[in-house]
């Protein structure tokens, strides 16, 4: 059976200034499936990310959001898709200046004709699917780090999205709290059958959460397989990343040569 | 590069950071005319909110400045009035130096410090924790949300702050002239009234507004622009005082100016 592809990026090049930062990146997302990108610090995961929820706009190629191509569409059908996407953010993003409670209903107060108590219910649900149910009044200056993320998981989700972005769900979270947010993510996906999208270099959270997982190196798209393939992979630089090893074809150190000129100057 | 070089290189970053804080207002006033009908209005509660706080907030330092001017301005002038007797005339003087100059400019000096460095603190903050990103992806213009009710709070609230200004410096004033000029103290408010007339008041409103505009673009453009942590929204407070400072006098050079050289 043909599955639907919700996401469609074709080609997509950005560059910062001289530096290419994505290389023609191509993927398709199906519907219903959790998808891991993954990939060392400055390879463009969080850049093309960013491209897919449509903050930036590719310099060539396209990125294509639930069928419509982004780069065609005015302000007002943007903001259309865009309701349709969630994003938890890496530092949680969420707004400092109100309560939990406020956070979660901002997206429903501006974009649902929703009257006040249905918006209440609605939030407590969201906070019931996060497991904080109960916090709505604390500031988010007052929970722990964890705890924002699941906050900025629920407001996230709070429209029903189709597609869920998550941009490093798991950065700086202690194992038990990571675990906690994988099994989320996976509940969310199941429970609401929605789209995810993941990007993280957290290899413990890639394999359990994962139903197809693409590989970025240097803004390019190395390998895209399910976890299986991808443990499997023939690539040595897959390999090097998954096993986490500091010798292999990914080098950390970039001109080894000219150190010794470089000291003795 | 030299310095030719150097010199054209940041007159061309200028023009450019000119440009862009333009797009901004135009931006402003567009979701502030079009917002309304798009059923998109800022909030009134957040407008409400930064009202108090540019408005109710700003009142008490800016009372306190204008009163001590008030009666800086009546001591100086009594300095010199003296000695041709004519004491009386310090009344209009407090009153017409303060409405004309004195009290636009003082007033937005200190709402620049204190409402201007705010903006441009929060904004940056929000900025550089993804939470202006975080608005976007929700499909929430951040102009319309965060800019357009400082802004309106700014240009309510800074011709506002003037007015009261201009009252409490002439009380101040007043003080001095009655106390220690011993002047009539009926005498001193009639004379006050008789030689300001409406022109100092409005020309000096004028002044505040456009303050009020260079003050909330400069401060919504530098915050929106911070990038870099803690040490780029310290960077962009700093930088959004000084250059409304520096904004701020220019543009009521070229306006005192402008009244000046059109007057009949």
């Amino acid at each position: 059976m043909e599955r639907e592809i919700i996401i469609k990026a074709e080609n997509v090049v950005k560059k910062f200034g001289d530096r290419v930062v994505l290389n023609g990146i191509s993927l398709d997302v199906y519907k219903g499936e959790t998808f891991v990108i993954m990939g060392g610090s400055g390879c463009g995961k969080s850049t093309f990310l960013r491209h897919l929820i449509g903050a930036l706009k590719p310099d060539s190629g396209k990125v294509a959001l639930l069928g419509k191509d982004l780069s065609a569409l005015n302000e007002d059908e943007l903001d259309a898709v865009k309701r349709k996407i969630g994003m938890s953010f890496q530092s949680s993003a969420l707004f400092d200046s109100m309560t939990v409670g406020e956070n979660v209903a901002l997206p429903l107060k501006e974009h649902a004709r929703l009257d006040r108590s249905v918006i209440d219910i609605v939030v407590k649900m969201k906070l019931e699917l996060v497991g904080l149910r109960g916090f709505e009044d604390l500031m988010p200056s007052q929970l722990s780090g964890g705890m924002r993320k699941r906050i900025g998981l629920a407001r996230a989700i709070a429209m029903d999205p189709e597609i869920v972005f998550y941009d490093e769900p798991t950065a700086g979270l202690d194992p038990i709290v990571s675990g906690v947010i994988d099994k989320l993510i996976l509940d969310l996906s199941k429970k609401l059958a929605i789209t995810s999208v993941v990007v993280t270099h957290d290899m413990k959270s890639v394999f359990s959460i994962a139903d197809r997982i693409a590989m970025l190196y240097e803004g390019r798209v190395l390998e895209v397989g399910t976890p299986d393939e991808i443990r499997k992979s023939s690539n040595q630089m897959v390999r090097q990343f998954v096993s986490g090893s500091p010798d292999g074809p990914i080098k950390f150190f970039q001109q080894k040569d000219d150190y010794l000129e470089q000291l003795m100057k | 590069m030299n310095f030719i070089e150097r010199i054209g290189a940041s007159l061309i970053g200028t023009g450019r950071q000119a440009k862009s804080v333009l797009a901004l207002f135009f931006d402003t006033i567009y979701w502030l005319v079009a917002g309304p009908f798009k059923n998109k209005f800022a909030k009134p509660d957040s407008i409400f909110s930064q009202m108090v706080f540019t408005g109710a907030g700003s009142f008490l330092i800016a009372a306190f400045v204008s009163f001590f001017t008030g009666i800086v301005i009546a001591m100086q002038s009594a300095y010199q009035l003296s000695r041709f007797g004519a004491n009386i005339y310090v009344a209009p003087m407090v009153a017409v130096g303060l409405a004309r100059e004195l009290a636009p400019v003082l007033t937005a000096l200190v709402v620049a410090g204190r409402v201007g460095a705010a903006i441009a603190a929060e904004l940056g903050t929000m900025k550089v924790t993804e939470q202006i990103e975080a608005l976007e992806t929700m499909a929430l213009n951040p102009i319309r949300f965060l800019v357009v009710p400082r802004f309106l709070a700014l240009l309510i609230m800074l011709p506002c702050l003037t007015v009261m200004a201009d009252l409490i410096g002439i009380f101040g004033g007043f003080l001095v002239g009655v106390f220690n000029l011993r002047l009539d103290p009926y005498r001193y408010i009639t004379f006050s009234f008789k030689f300001m007339q409406w022109k100092d008041v409005w020309t000096g409103l004028i002044k505040s507004v456009v303050f009020a505009i260079t003050i909330s673009m400069v401060g919504c453009y530098t915050g929106l622009k911070t990038k870099g942590g803690a040490e780029g929204v310290g960077k962009a407070t700093t930088l959004s005082v000084v250059t409304s400072f520096i904004l701020i006098i220019l543009f009521d050079c070229i306006l005192t100016g402008l009244f000046y050289f059109t007057q009949k």
